[in-house]
């Protein structure tokens, strides 16, 4: 049976969260930097199914799911704000709220 | 086997390129859903069939269709029939179309050498009566953790996404046209 090197896999995993990385450092608009994070939370998952295989245990394939369930809690708020920044500044340039200062 | 892995990787970085590098939200979406697909098939490469299937389902189906819903509350007003119209150009569509039916064909490949037990390619095959087993099992409360998440998710989104109604008193309302008047008297 041909087998696959772990650190493929893994090396796939860094590629990914890496240009999800890139995207959002570069991206100033605000849905792009949602998706961004989105790639970035999918190539986490990616490594620990990588691991999970590595393995043949079922743990890393819970964390995925578990990673799964964040993401979509996730992206539901991160939309709504989205909403409510745009209906307050008219624009999606994250760049726009930096009046917001905390 | 392990040749579906090169591929599918290969088209899962080139699609996350293409979708970092966009500038129409919804041509990056496209390139998104190939690139969460060529994930799945890395998935079924790597002896984890079940989370295949959720990532198509969750990522490529849920996630993406909550954003196009979205951007489309947001920009209604902007794009017109014109604008429509130039996005159903051949030249937009057939990158995506060609990933995805390199991906198309591997699934068909897999489908017609898994007359045997599927033998993934790296490790060990794990199906979904052990993650099932597991996740009821040891991971039992990471499940009610992710219960709470989920509502806590549910109840931050109505709230932030509720649209507040302005409530202002009608004198206060009144007085545009009020002081029209009197300017007029």
């Amino acid at each position: 049976m041909t087998t696959i090197p772990m650190e493929y896999g893994l090396l796939l995993a860094g590629m990914l969260f890496m240009l999800g990385l890139i995207s959002v450092l570069i991206r100033r608009n605000i849905i792009f930097m949602l998706i961004s994070v989105e790639i970035m939370l999918n190539a986490a998952g990616l490594a620990f199914i990588v691991a999970g295989s590595h393995w043949a245990q079922p743990d890393g394939q819970i964390m995925f799911i578990f990673i799964l369930t964040m993401a979509a809690a996730e992206v539901s708020v991160g939309l709504a704000l989205i909403l409510q920044i745009y209906h307050q500044l008219k624009t999606l340039n994250s760049d726009a709220a930096n009046f917001m200062k905390g | 086997m392990e040749l579906t892995f090169y591929i599918a990787a290969a088209v899962a970085v080139l699609a996350t390129i293409m979708v970092i590098t966009r500038y129409n939200m919804i041509h990056a979406l496209l390139y998104l859903v190939v690139s969460f697909l060529a994930v799945a098939v890395v998935f079924l490469t790597m002896g984890a069939p079940f989370m295949a299937a959720l990532e198509v389902i969750v990522y490529a189906g849920a996630i993406v269709v909550l954003i196009i819903f979205v951007i489309m509350m947001l920009s209604l007003t902007r794009e017109d029939v014109e604008q429509e119209k130039a996005w159903l150009q051949p030249k937009l569509w057939v990158g995506p179309a060609l990933l995805s039916f390199v991906l198309l064909a591997e699934l068909v490949y897999l489908l017609v050498i898994a007359e045997m037990p599927a033998t993934p390619a790296t490790g060990g095959y794990v199906d979904a009566r052990a993650v099932g087993l597991a996740l009821y099992g040891p991971y039992v409360l990471g499940v009610q953790l992710s219960g709470i998440l989920l509502m806590a998710g549910i109840v931050g989104a109505y709230h932030l996404g509720r649209q507040k109604k302005k409530v202002i008193h009608r004198f206060l309302q009144e007085k545009e046209p009020q002081k029209e008047r009197s300017a007029v008297l």
